[in-house]
């Protein structure tokens, strides 16, 4: 959701050649690392990526020193508000708020992890491909992306889910699914400028063959790009798996998330659980907001490299 | 022009064409396949061989899909058999309350985040801007379903008039108003930060261009410059968004549908994937996808009207 503003900014059709060879043009070794070290420099994309590990480390690390019961069901201590063996107060199965918290924030990072990675990498090779090949085969695995993008994405997913029993490989998979074509179409953008610029039909022109062009030349151009729309798209996944989560489709039980929680705490709103609601929530909203500040972060260290080209 | 529109039109038929080849193989992919999903595990060989036959199941996969296509041409979209109607009637009937939903949202979405944007990017840096900045941000950061039950907890407990729930649309048009006026705002404020994050990017860079200096050294005000040159110069680019935006309009419409207990498609959609009917789940996909694709070619339509370097390019 948040690469659509930007992606329009930058429209992914300029394939017109660049005369210039700008200063450090030619050195794409260690363009990643460059940019890593300007993210440091950014005070809010570093308390973004400080967040971020906070989370990591409350959701994985917590439970080892914070021991709760977080399977079994106890109806005795159901709904209890917050008191001293209760931090956050206990869950409809009389389970500890904080530790359901921990316990799912598990799930939600794994599925914004592996949706960041699994879509980034295979909307990247989607994308590649279609813009270094060119021609028929460019026409054709573009329409696929149109035809994917224009479903919207919720009842694509619900559809994909729906399908089979959900399991956390599934959600992955289904919101994976639904999030590589953006990408897919970033990058067969970037490839199609790159391929026109001087120095690679250069290298071409000397004979390279296309391993050459792809590593040595594309591939370290567009990791930039791809890193921010990775990093961004984290965020996308966190907030699709807690609409779906919403909508019913989420891990079995035991295992929580985030946006199941949340549900809980949404329908028993009336009740007066405030302490169902608002901590879940507060963990959505913060690990979506540190996700983007990173993002953005990013983002304004690539556009500012491009400007210097 | 008329090339452009035919080139453009023809490209939604191919994308629809396309939609209906994932959809068609999402409904062969079901384990045990179609007849299973409707018969249930325990029926015996000779009912799954039975309507398999009636069915046509038996043929080949591109014959099926060719009598399939032609069937949603003639506008059979299927039969529910968990609700005991044709799936045409159902889309009929629910899909009109949604465009109605995702229509006003969608106008009043622009209606906020063009102005806002445009006085975002007026006054960039400035501390009012990195206030509405940092409030889009996490208007963003929130599920639209949170957003629905923040307004609800805000709103609906103190005001009657604005109920929590909308499951009593369509009795009158007094009820209709009231029903619709916070999943309205849910979905609408959900939006905002798309065009006023989009605008406020495009005001800073066109304020640079050579056309505003230009009116500026012509001594026009700032607010002239702002609504006669920036404002119409980005309108075309905000009415493509317009059309790119519709895939989550849609999709934010299903959560706010389900939370609000609106009877429109969404809901229809939700119903129907809690129950495994496969009819109305490709049905609906269908319908809203095609809503999506002739949202954004209308869009496309109205870019180029607007524009005349897309007129008469």
């Amino acid at each position: 959701m948040a690469e659509l503003p930007t992606g329009m900014l930058t429209p992914s059709t300029g394939a017109g050649p660049e005369l210039s060879l700008a200063p450090g043009e030619d050195l794409p070794s260690g363009r990643l690392t460059s940019m890593l070290a300007a993210v440091w420099d950014n005070k809010l994309a570093m308390a973004g990526l400080a967040t971020v590990i906070a989370l990591t480390l409350f959701s994985y690390v917590g439970p080892l020193l914070y021991h709760t019961n977080e399977t079994g069901t106890n109806l005795l201590m159901a709904n209890l508000p917050p008191s001293a063996s209760h931090p956050l107060g206990t869950t409809p199965e009389g389970r500890d708020e904080l530790g359901q918290l921990m316990v799912g924030g598990q799930s939600t990072l794994e599925v914004g992890f592996a949706v960041a990675i699994l879509g980034t990498a295979f909307g990247m090779i989607w994308g590649a491909v279609a813009g270094y090949i060119g021609g028929f085969i460019d026409a054709a695995l573009m329409r696929v992306v149109d035809a994917l993008l224009a479903i919207p994405f919720l009842f694509f997913i619900v559809l994909l889910a729906s399908i089979t029993t959900p399991t956390l490989i599934i959600i992955i998979l289904a919101i994976t699914a639904a999030s590589w074509e953006s990408t897919a179409r970033l990058v067969r953008g970037e490839v199609l400028s790159l391929r026109a610029r001087d120095y690679v039909q250069a290298s071409q022109q000397l004979g390279a063959r296309h391993p050459h062009v792809v590593f040595r030349h594309l591939v370290p151009n567009v990791t930039g790009t791809v890193v921010v729309t990775a990093t961004l798209s984290m965020a996308d996944a966190i907030l699709i798996y807690a609409a779906v989560a919403f909508l019913g489709l989420s891990v079995p039980p035991p295992a929580t998330s985030w946006g199941d929680l949340l549900t809980t705490g949404i329908n028993n709103l009336f009740d007066g659980y405030w302490w169902q609601l608002w901590p879940p929530a507060f963990a959505i909203v913060l690990i979506v907001l540190a996700v983007n500040v990173l993002g953005d972060g990013m983002h304004d260290m690539v556009e500012h490299r491009l400007e210097r080209r | 022009m008329i090339t452009y529109l035919a080139r453009r039109t023809a490209q939604a038929v191919l994308v629809m064409l396309i939609v209906s080849v994932i959809v068609f193989v999402i409904l062969h992919a079901l384990p045990g396949g179609l007849v299973r999903a409707q018969l249930g595990p325990r029926a015996s060989t000779y009912s799954v061989d039975q309507l398999e036959r009636t069915e046509g199941l038996l043929k080949p996969l591109p014959v099926q899909y060719g009598i399939w296509l032609l069937h949603l041409l003639q506008g059979n979209f299927g039969f529910s058999y968990k609700l005991n109607q044709p799936v045409a009637g159902l889309l009929v009937h629910y899909l009109p309350r949604t465009l109605l939903l995702v229509g006003i949202s969608s106008v009043l979405t622009v209606a906020i985040g063009v102005p806002m944007g445009l006085w975002q990017g007026y006054r960039r840096n400035k501390p009012d801007d990195h206030a509405l900045s940092a409030s889009m941000l996490i208007l963003y950061a929130m599920p639209d379903f949170l957003l629905g039950v923040i307004l609800i907890i805000l709103l609906s407990l103190d005001l009657p008039a604005l109920p929590s729930t909308a499951s009593a649309f369509g009795t009158s048009l007094p009820t209709d108003i009231s029903v619709l006026v916070l999943p309205i705002a849910a979905l609408t404020l959900g939006n905002v930060s798309y065009y006023s994050r989009y605008m406020r990017a495009s005001v800073i860079d066109s304020l640079l261009e050579d056309y505003v200096r230009t009116a500026r050294a012509k001594g026009n005000s700032d607010r002239r410059i702002l609504v006669r040159h920036v404002l119409r110069n980005s309108m075309s680019s905000t009415i493509t968004n317009l059309g790119l935006t519709l895939p989550y309009v849609f999709s934010g419409a299903l959560i706010i549908e389900e939370l609000f207990n609106f009877p429109g498609i969404g809901l229809l959609f939700w119903d129907a994937s809690q129950s495994r009917d496969y009819p109305v789940l490709l049905g609906v996909v269908l319908v809203v996808t095609a809503s999506v694709v002739v949202g954004s070619l209308l869009a496309d339509i109205g870019y180029a009207i607007m524009d005349p370097r897309v007129r008469y390019g």
